[in-house]
């Protein structure tokens, strides 16, 4: 497969598979894993733009949550994610949740994941915001680094599973409202292939590159849920988007949640923690579950922006920051359990946190929202299937607890693994028309990308001023405040983006990897999600959760206890429906932490 | 400080040229900007037709590994400040098929990876209904450093034996496969021995620690490439001086 073909003469090639997973991260890799054990003669395909070890998973740290140790119940766990999210969460999807996460998690352990231990040898687990009790699972705090390898490291003995390495996917195949496939160019050669197969999920996660500064690998552009968007199915809950606290200034990279949960404190530049201000309790010196630096993660960045209008942040070249110090927890703590985060400090902004602060600020972590799914993965598409955070389930409803999202792409990954392996048992194959569809992009891909006019040429626009300026508009008007104006000006501005976006030039004409049209491609893709977003967070006329409006402040059950569903009209603008909220033993209360 | 520093990049884009190029670029110099950042600089604001790959930017998901004036590193940790006044030599990694311009061929990699059988391997499996395998945090400390490895494949830069043979398992591999072996969870080393020790490459490796010492994440491999040696003389030994049944 990795022969290099004389270029522009090859063929169309046609691959297939049973099962094709488009994403090689955590989610994917548990999809092919559970649909090869599912139904060992099926032939499974990862189709995946990077080596899956490569894949954003690799960067999650702080742990994942599994009820597993007495005093613990599942209906704790339920209560902790449902009010967590606002009550925005489908319940029945949060129990099935809850109740499959120890098995998935004891199977990680069974497959070699590292996972720290008490001294008895029993797995150990540390306490996480949000969560009224202990039962986030860490392997210190590279959780979803050792999580991934163990993974990937697992996947290789199923022969079965067959890897599309370093394949970028345009486009999927739908013929007759069923998907059949995807469309992808394979990097190293620029040729463009199909893939046909019986069943598709998607594992391709987030799209916090809409935003300008996020803890987000670069590869996170939301290429699946665009390619589900475009597809006709529809996104849910877009508008919720996951402010982390604790990102390190301009590079945005990640300080994990388990720096609090260790014990680390928030401080404002008079040394106060100012958590206390915000109605998330009083401080005390060991850290108290579900209070202050263990509250949830949208009421700590909110109170972040409240306390800079207050002029009690400190001014860097890179904004506005606050002071985590986990100093007072020594070093011997910080080496065994936060080993990482001091690699970071250490070698990203040349500080040691075992004896000084760390400079931190609210930054986009995590979407929320997601192609639209129901508890088995399976989206409106027939033959379409969504897990992790590419899919809205949903559980994390209006605001997601740290430590859910890896054991929610190891849960769901594997539902969606079993039910794709079930579906492909009643489907036909794939219809006549794939070769026909794959050559009709393959045309379309070669017209509308690799033919534009050069960036040299001096008529065009390049891709990063256009992302740059998107990221901009994002940030504006669907940061962690929002309001009618800003959002009605970020919908028009984005508008104009996405006519401008035709303007943009290509100067790479290389069939070998082309990265200048994956970023193209990828802008393109970002660009429909930021509509969904800003148009969602604009029909949303109240606050829950991550989703601040400052002209609709309070939450809106009579009205909004529902899921946005963003919908692709024919012109390509988003049109927004709402479908209801799954409510089962959690009837909607008021949030209260510190209390 | 100075305001600008220049980074002569390797180019080769295999449809225009038989051999690989160098080209400058000029870029601005900032205190807290890395190689990474000034590649992207240039590939946003100057040549989009630069080609290399990165994802995290945090030094994890093992992407962007580089030569950076001549040694193998993570380019979003190696900062600009490190090389000025330049210029800075950003080149492919060595020891690699170079695919286009900073991109090398890794897929050999990843079928030693699979031969060295990176996955719990028992006889029999425990039901998961019976809950963890019991691991105390002593037997965890017995592979966990092994278990770091982000495959950026610096190590297989540089290593002088991949540099002459390169069907060597390697440092990487080889570490994987150590990091199961001394697993307490694994029963599965007898089978890994056999695909190391049948190639000579393991025992070429002279202990020039190279491997170990431009390992971003302080994995060792070298370490484990003795462990392996000295396991498998042992067997070898073993296979001499006892019957069968007590090996």
């Amino acid at each position: 497969m990795s022969l290099r073909y004389p270029l522009r003469d090859f063929h169309m090639d046609i691959f297939s598979c049973d099962v094709l997973v488009v994403g090689g991260g955590g989610a994917g890799l548990r999809a092919a894993i559970a649909a090869a054990d599912a139904q060992p003669t099926l032939k499974i395909g990862v189709v995946s733009k990077v080596y899956p070890m490569r894949s954003h998973t690799v960067s999650a740290e702080g742990g994942a949550a599994a009820v597993i140790k007495t005093g613990d119940s599942l209906d704790e766990h339920a209560y902790d994610t449902i009010s967590g999210g606002d009550w925005l969460s489908d319940q029945d999807a949060v129990e099935v949740f809850v109740r499959e996460a120890p098995t998935e998690m004891l199977q990680m352990e069974h497959w070699g994941c590292p996972w720290n231990r008490e001294p008895d040898g029993h797995v150990a687990v540390r306490p996480f915001g949000g969560m009224k009790v202990q039962r986030t699972w860490f392997a210190a705090d590279k959780t979803g680094f050792h999580m991934l390898h163990t993974l990937f490291q697992t996947s290789l003995k199923y022969e079965q599973i067959q890897r599309f390495d370093e394949y970028f996917v345009t486009t999927l195949l739908v013929d007759e409202g069923r998907c059949e496939g995807v469309v992808a160019i394979e990097l190293a050669t620029g040729r463009v292939v199909a893939i046909a197969a019986k069943a598709v999920i998607l594992c391709t996660g987030g799209c916090g590159k809409v935003f300008p500064f996020t803890t987000n690998a670069s590869i996170k552009n939301g290429d699946g849920m665009a390619l589900a968007y475009r597809a006709g199915v529809p996104l849910k809950d877009m508008e919720f988007v996951q402010y982390h606290p604790t990102g390190l200034p301009f590079t945005g990279i990640l300080i994990t949640e388990a720096a609090r949960a260790e014990g680390g404190w928030m401080l404002n530049k008079d040394g106060y923690r100012y958590l206390q201000d915000y109605d998330l309790g009083k401080p005390e010196p060991k850290p108290v579950l579900r209070s202050m630096e263990l509250g949830p993660r949208d009421r700590l960045s909110q109170a972040f922006v409240k306390e800079q209008e207050k002029g009690r942040t400190f001014e860097g070249p890179y904004g506005h920051y606050v002071h985590l110090d986990v100093r007072h927890l020594g070093q011997k703590l910080i080496d065994k359990k936060l080993p990482f985060v001091r690699e970071l400090c250490l070698k990203y902004v040349n500080l040691d946190p075992v004896r000084e602060m760390i400079p931190v600020r609210p930054v986009v972590h995590y979407m929320m929202g997601g192609v639209h799914t129901d508890i088995n993965g399976a989206t409106s598409l027939s033959g379409l299937y969504a897990a992790g955070e590419v899919a809205c389930v949903s559980i994390n409803g209006a605001n997601r607890l740290g430590s859910n999202s890896l054991t929610e792409l190891l849960v769901f990954g594997a539902r969606a693994g079993r039910a794709a392996a079930a579906f492909t048992a009643e489907a036909p194959d794939a219809s006549s028309s794939v070769a026909t569809q794959a050559h009709d992009e393959e045309a379309h891909l070669e017209r509308r990308f690799r033919q534009r006019d050069s960036v040299r040429s001096g008529e065009t626009e390049r891709i990063a001023t256009l992302r740059t300026e998107m990221q901009g508009v994002m940030e504006q008007s669907a940061g962690i405040y929002r309001s009618a104006p800003t959002l009605e000006q970020g919908a028009a501005q984005l508008q104009s983006l996405q006519e401008r976006l035709t303007r943009v030039g290509v100067d790479d004409r290389s069939y070998t990897f082309n990265t200048e049209i994956t970023s193209l491609l990828e802008l393109s893709y970002m660009l429909d999600l930021a509509e969904g977003i800003v148009h969602a967070a604009l029909a949303r006329t109240e606050s829950r959760g991550s989703h601040q409006r400052t002209d609709h402040p309070d939450r809106d059950d009579q009205r909004f206890l529902a899921h946005s569903m963003v919908h692709r009209t024919s012109s390509g603008q988003p049109r927004i429906e709402y479908s209801p909220v799954t409510i089962t033993r959690w009837p909607p209360g008021k949030r209260v932490y510190g209390r | 400080m100075a305001s600008t520093i220049t980074l002569a990049v390797t180019r080769y884009r295999p449809e225009e040229e038989a051999e690989p190029t160098v080209e400058t670029y000029t870029v601005p110099f900032r205190k807290d900007w890395v190689v990474l950042d000034a590649l992207n600089h240039i590939k946003d604001h100057q040549d989009g037709t630069l080609s290399y790959r990165w994802s995290c930017r945090m030094g994890v998901c093992g992407s962007c590994g580089m030569m950076v004036n001549g040694s193998p590193k993570l380019t979003c940790a190696a900062f600009l400040s490190d090389y000025a006044p330049g210029p800075v030599r950003v080149e492919p990694l060595q020891f690699f098929p170079i695919v286009r311009d900073l991109i090398v061929d890794i897929g050999e990699f990843l079928h030693k990876l699979k031969k060295v059988k990176p996955w719990i391997v028992r006889a029999e499996e425990q039901p998961l209904s019976e809950g963890e395998y019991l691991q105390t945090p002593d037997e965890v400390d017995a592979y966990k450093a092994f278990s770091m490895c982000i495959n950026c494949m610096l190590c297989y830069s540089a290593c002088p034996i991949v540099g002459l043979e390169s069907h060597f398992t390697g440092p990487a591999a080889i570490a994987l496969a150590q990091r199961y072996n001394l697993d307490s969870r694994d029963q599965g080393a007898s089978g890994r021995v056999e695909i190391l020790s049948d190639h000579e490459g393991m025992w070429g490796c002279t202990f020039v620690g190279d491997c170990s010492r431009v390992c971003p994440k302080n994995v060792d491999p070298a370490a484990a490439i003795q462990q392996y040696k000295l396991t498998t003389a042992v067997d070898t030994l073993k296979s001499w001086l006892l019957p069968r049944g007590s090996r």
